[in-house]
């Protein structure tokens, strides 16, 4: 038996591990939060904690379950995919109250540039005024309906959507030419821009019927002979037509 | 002539297995009692919640309920700062600059000189004129917001465990447990996260976990006019996502710092970062 015989200094330290050990199980089934682990190195119940937090913002779905004679008047129009609640608010309380606590109707002057005020930054195309010349005063809503903002009368000028466009061009020395000098406008363009795009010169000529050497045109034009000049590329690769003294 | 054993009488003190008999009599007692030992670290183990390691693992095999993503177009973004605004107004975050979960930032790119990138108030109220007399060569607005990286930096610095990926890929923090040590804030490459000045725990995009996990779209998706959000599930081939990658040149940010960014962007040259 004095294989097993163990001194007694170990016996102590064993006794003191195995207390050790307990003390830290213990310890741990006290700190550690219940769900701690179930799914990786956090608590599982935080992921409903989250989860609880309240709604605001309801979804076009939940509006058009009960204003679908807007949704039939929105879907044809240029505003189809603007959620109702880009202008009207976070609407939630609106829906689960079943019609209560009206959602806020913007009608201020101020609000629509918030999407269509002119800004150098926005991307070519989207439609854009500046606001302090476009019809100064007049509430947007006065022409157009926010639900289809197409207005009642055609625009009659190109910078009414091309403004960026626009205020280039009219800074330029091409200030005078009209959009139409190089452009060709199908009528429908006006009513149904993008079904109906407008054409562009395609050939360095429409450029040389005024910038050619054998050009007949006012003197002070710049000349260059258009078979030569910039060998086989087109004037719009190196001159931005609507501002062609632009540095490029 | 006594040296040595003597077979006949059973003395075999020097043989090799002479202790045969001892020695199994002791193994077998060894083995007892080892078998004891192991029920016991087994018991230890299992009471300590180790099982719950074991089925991380198994859990881990079966494929993710979900896989969210984003995906952000910037030919399509006009800066109106919507996202911004609705975000703040669905997770009820406080009004004052500076805290954002997501946010509009303007990248102006001069003819000659470096890139200027600006974001008053996060893009919510609009941007200011560009500086008089400067030429620009290109403009446009960046939406941002947490990547939800799938090797996030944030959650490996968490000493507390209260930040974490789910298993539908977006990053959350516990805030029963954040500690508010700004490890995290620190870590993310992104910018992403601040600390919330109330309850003064970390904060950050959720991707709208409350709505999503509903079925609805995060809030800056449902109010963005121009669909230059895109939002959906990254491995159905039916997803949005996945059209938007059929259709665009997509990148992600800083993929240098090999985080796995879930938040997709097209149209972002590399001065975006």
């Amino acid at each position: 038996m004095k294989f097993f015989k163990l001194p007694q200094q170990l016996v102590s330290l064993f006794i003191l591990f195995f207390i050790i050990i307990v003390v830290f199980i213990i310890a741990r089934r006290i700190f550690v939060p219940a769900t701690f682990g179930v799914y990786g190195h956090y608590r599982a119940s935080a992921i409903d904690t989250v989860k609880e937090q309240k709604i605001n913002y309801a979804g076009a779905k939940a509006c058009y379950e009960c204003h679908d004679d807007i949704f039939e008047t929105k879907s044809k129009s240029y505003h189809k995919d603007v959620s109702c609640e880009v202008c009207h608010g976070p609407s939630a309380k609106h829906v689960e109250s079943g019609g209560d606590f009206a959602p806020e109707i913007p009608r201020q002057r101020d609000f629509c540039p918030v999407c269509h005020g002119y800004n150098p930054s926005r991307p070519t195309g989207f439609p854009q005024v500046i606001v302090a010349q476009h019809n100064p005063g007049k509430a947007c809503i006065s022409c157009h309906k926010p639900h289809d903002p197409t207005p009642p009368h055609t625009p009659e000028s190109c910078s009414a959507c091309h403004r960026e466009i626009f205020s280039r061009k009219m800074v330029s020395h091409h200030y005078s030419l009209a959009c139409t000098t190089c452009h060709t406008v199908p009528d429908e363009h006006l009513a149904n821009p993008r079904l109906n795009q407008v054409g562009k010169p395609a050939a360095k000529e429409v450029c040389g019927q005024c910038h050619d050497k054998a050009a007949e045109s006012d003197k002070e034009i710049p000349r260059v002979d258009i078979q030569t000049h910039g060998g086989r590329y087109l004037c719009w690769d190196c001159h931005y037509p609507h501002d062609p003294e632009v540095k490029t | 002539m006594n040296e040595g054993p003597d077979p006949s009488k059973g003395e075999r003190p020097e043989d090799p297995s002479a202790q045969g008999e001892d020695c199994e009599c002791q193994s077998r007692r060894d083995f007892l009692k080892s078998l004891v030992k192991t029920a016991a670290s087994g018991f230890l183990l299992y009471t300590c919640g180790f099982e719950r390691l074991l089925a991380e693992g198994a859990e881990a095999q079966g494929a993710a309920p979900h896989q969210y993503a984003m995906a952000i177009d910037i030919h399509k973004c006009i800066g109106c700062g919507r996202c911004v605004d609705a975000c703040k107004k669905e997770n009820k975050m406080p009004a004052e600059p500076h805290y954002f979960r997501t946010w509009v930032e303007r990248y102006v790119t001069p003819v000659r000189g470096e890139t200027q990138v600006d974001s008053p108030n996060g893009g919510m109220n609009g941007f200011p004129e560009i500086k008089e007399g400067e030429e620009v060569l290109k403009t446009f607005f960046v939406p941002k917001l947490c990547n939800h990286c799938e090797n996030p930096p944030c959650v490996q610095v968490c000493p507390v465990g209260a930040t974490f990926r789910t298993r539908d890929g977006v990053v959350l923090v516990d805030e029963n447990y954040c500690v508010g040590c700004r490890y995290c804030i620190q870590a993310c490459p992104y910018g992403a996260r601040y600390m919330h000045p109330v309850k003064h725990v970390a904060d950050k995009c959720t991707f709208c976990y409350h709505r999503i996990t509903k079925g609805l779209l995060p809030a800056c998706v449902e109010v963005c006019p121009t669909q230059a959000r895109i939002f959906g599930e990254a491995d159905a081939p039916q997803s949005p996502i996945r059209r938007f990658m059929r259709f665009n040149d997509f990148r992600v940010l800083k993929p240098e710092l090999n985080t796995a960014p879930m938040v997709f962007y097209a149209g972002a040259g590399k001065e975006v970062r």
